[in-house]
């Protein structure tokens, strides 16, 4: 037995184990899945926004996460790969070319490359700062390209194309939602897994120590600035592929897609996510799309509460979503997760009313000044009233600062719990 | 091995090396030549310029004037990794590891280009059990075989030093470059990474700026003193504690404080 076993641990490890392929299959699944659960074509339509988004997302923490660059400009890669991706389906349809729509992405892919190559050899001489500023000229500049180029992005209505351009693929014309939403999970599948492959190889293997320390990486053989390059030329390639996407689901691409604005997003949606963990841009994704469509339907102010959210993870949960979760494996090894349920309740219960409380007022205030005149009727949590008597507002301030009151005097206990539930003997439980 | 000095091959050689930041000249014509095989510590009183020779060598910073010759070949305007790739490796006075990854991580970079991995995409770390063995073997060398899955930021110091020697280790260098090992170290600690540095460094040339004597008289074969950025002695330990320029200097008031 103990022959065996050491003579297997000097062979080659098997290509797949079970528990290497299991979060993929179960990946699959799900895909597969979502649609049959959620059959609506809002519900369909909100999932192809979320798909693309983690594919760029995960893209771009190949740089923030992995090599340790703080893009400002990414969203330029993708959205070059979606103007490109919308005029080969225009080309395709014009000359009658027999290219099937599913490899259209790669087009995207190619060219989001190609960009990268450029502006990447040059960008990654250096980390930090000068990265940062770079991507954001290059940014600037290709969006302020999108409104003198008109020819290739169409000025301000973009550029626009036909999905069902060509013959049908097996029989699929992608005419409905629910054809282009299995592309892109295919499209997403592939892309996620390639991404976390790459992250094994020896050169994502390096691009983590060029992030941790380039100086050490130098002395050890590496040049941080090629490794940062191809890190950089393979995130370009990724975030091409979302903007084939992109472009195939919406059928228009504008110069919105590349601007600042856009890139900003991603920034935000990765870092609510995690950059710790290779699945913590899918949680940012996930998140930030629900929080985009529903809550947008909600309150108009729903990007001040997106804000203020990024601003608390930034300051108190830098791991983001991921680096929440992940802390817990601690205390799952332990057994000790269920002694935690009781003090996060007493916490965040009364943390969730005061955040609540806190939204209520300012929905008031905002509904008092930003009604039209004589409107003075408005609804929140389901009940209706006047927004210009006193007793609603006073009601959201009491439950605000109870709320947070009540939470901040819960806190220690939480803390202490949570360092008890981390220490695998002893500790009061 | 002793005299495998100036007329056997020289490993590293030193030649008229001038360094000045800005007016201030800090080192001011070294020449030197250490032979392959030889272990050469360098010693000085702080702010004598042994960490900026160090550099010098390394590639991190440029040279004013001069030349550094490694097995016969010119240095000059090289970066750091070529001279790494030429078989030059180093070490750091203050502890240079990458604090975030796992120990074994860490050791398995330090493997990576020395074994042609290079700035590959198409291969599985997890997949090459050369590397992997590789690394657990230079682990269990460095004796933190138990520490393997430890993000290497959270090590004690002394483990965070056998790291450090571990990584400049792992890539099978011919000339390994020590900058103070053990620095800040007890006693059973600095025994202990002595011991190590004697056994991974065995048939290879071993260059080390050391502040404790004990250290250095039981592991050099030659030694360098360094004063003000000059050389005034160089030659086998029992000939440089008998040089009355170096005990002047240096040495005297060093050997003193060790009582």
């Amino acid at each position: 037995m103990t022959d065996t076993t050491q003579k297997a641990a000097l062979s080659r490890p098997p290509i797949i184990t079970l528990s290497n392929a299991m979060p993929w299959i179960v990946a699959t699944v799900f895909l597969a899945l979502m649609p049959v659960i959620f059959p609506s074509n809002s519900a369909i339509t909100i999932m192809n926004q979320m798909a693309i988004t983690i594919i760029f997302a995960l893209a771009y923490n190949m740089l923030l996460g992995q090599g340790g660059m703080l893009s400002f400009g990414h969203a330029v890669y993708m959205g070059v790969g979606g103007f490109v991706c919308v005029h080969v389906m225009n080309y395709v349809e014009d000359f009658g070319v027999p290219l099937p729509l599913p490899v259209l992405p790669l087009f995207g892919g190619l060219f989001g490359m190609g960009l990268a190559l450029i502006v990447g050899s040059f960008s990654t001489r250096k980390a930090g700062t000068v990265f940062a500023m770079i991507s954001l000229g290059v940014g600037e500049l290709i969006a302020a390209c999108s409104v003198i180029i008109v020819a290739f992005f169409g000025g301000e209505e973009g550029i626009s194309g036909d999905r069902t351009y060509g013959l049908p693929v097996f029989g699929v014309e992608f005419l409905q939602q629910i054809d282009v939403y299995y592309l892109i999970a295919f499209w997403l599948l592939l892309s996620a897994l390639l991404m976390y492959l790459f992250s094994r190889t020896p050169i994502g293997r390096m691009a983590n120590a060029v992030r941790d320390n380039p100086e050490r990486a130098e002395f050890l053989g590496y040049s941080a600035r090629w490794v940062r390059f191809y890190s950089f030329v393979a995130s370009g390639f990724f975030a091409g592929i979302a903007g084939g996407l992109f472009a195939i689901n919406y059928e228009i691409v504008t110069e919105e897609n590349l601007n600042l604005a856009q890139s900003g997003t991603i920034l935000l949606i990765t870092f609510l996510g995690g950059v710790g963990f290779f699945f913590g841009p899918i949680l940012g994704a996930i998140l930030f799309t629900l929080l985009q469509t529903v809550l947008s339907l909600q309150t108009e102010l729903w990007a001040l509460y997106l804000g203020a959210l990024f601003v608390v993870t930034v300051m108190f949960f830098p791991g983001g979503l991921a680096g929440l979760i992940m802390m817990h494996t601690m205390p799952l090894k332990f057994g000790k997760l269920g002694s935690l349920v009781g003090p996060y309740l007493k916490t965040l219960v009364p943390g969730a009313i005061g955040i609540l409380g806190l939204a209520a007022a300012l929905e008031i205030v905002f509904h008092l000044r930003h009604a039209a005149l004589g409107d003075s009727e408005m609804t929140l949590f389901w009940t209706t009233f006047d927004s210009h008597s006193v007793a609603p507002l006073a009601i959201a301030v009491i439950a605000a600062v109870g709320g947070f009151w009540l939470a901040k005097r819960a806190a220690p206990g939480m803390a202490e719990a949570y360092h008890a539930a981390n220490t695998p003997r002893g500790g009061s439980v | 091995m002793n005299s495998a000095t100036t007329q056997g091959k020289a490993a590293l050689e030193l030649d008229g090396l001038r360094k000045s930041f800005g007016k201030t000249e800090i080192i001011r014509g070294v020449d030197l030549s250490i032979g392959d095989g030889e272990r050469h510590a360098i010693i000085g009183p702080n702010g004598a310029g042994k960490s900026t020779l160090f550099n010098l060598i390394t590639g991190r910073f440029p040279s004013t004037s001069g030349k550094v010759r490694l097995n016969g070949q010119d240095l000059a305007g090289l970066a750091p990794f070529q001279i790494n790739r030429m078989g030059l490796s180093r070490s750091f006075q203050i502890t240079n590891i990458f604090p975030k990854m796992t120990v074994f991580e860490n050791v398995r970079c330090s493997l990576l280009w020395a074994r042609g991995y290079k700035y590959s995409f198409w291969h599985m770390v997890s997949r090459a059990p050369d590397l992997t063995e590789a690394a657990e073997a230079i682990l269990e060398q460095i004796n933190l075989t138990e520490r393997r899955d430890l993000p290497a930021g959270v090590l004690s110091y002394a483990e965070q030093r056998a790291l450090e020697i571990g990584i400049t280790m792992a890539g099978g260098a011919n000339v390994i470059m020590l900058d103070e090992p053990t620095a800040g170290m007890s006693h059973s600690e600095t025994d202990y990474i002595v011991d190590l540095i004697r056994k991974v460094t065995e048939g290879k040339t071993l260059i080390m700026v050391e502040h404790d004597m004990g250290v250095v008289f039981g592991l050099a074969d030659r030694i360098s003193v360094l004063v003000y950025g000059e050389i005034i002695a160089t030659g086998r330990p029992e000939e440089v504690r008998a040089n009355p320029k170096v005990q002047e200097a240096y040495l005297g008031a060093a050997l003193e404080a060790e009582h």
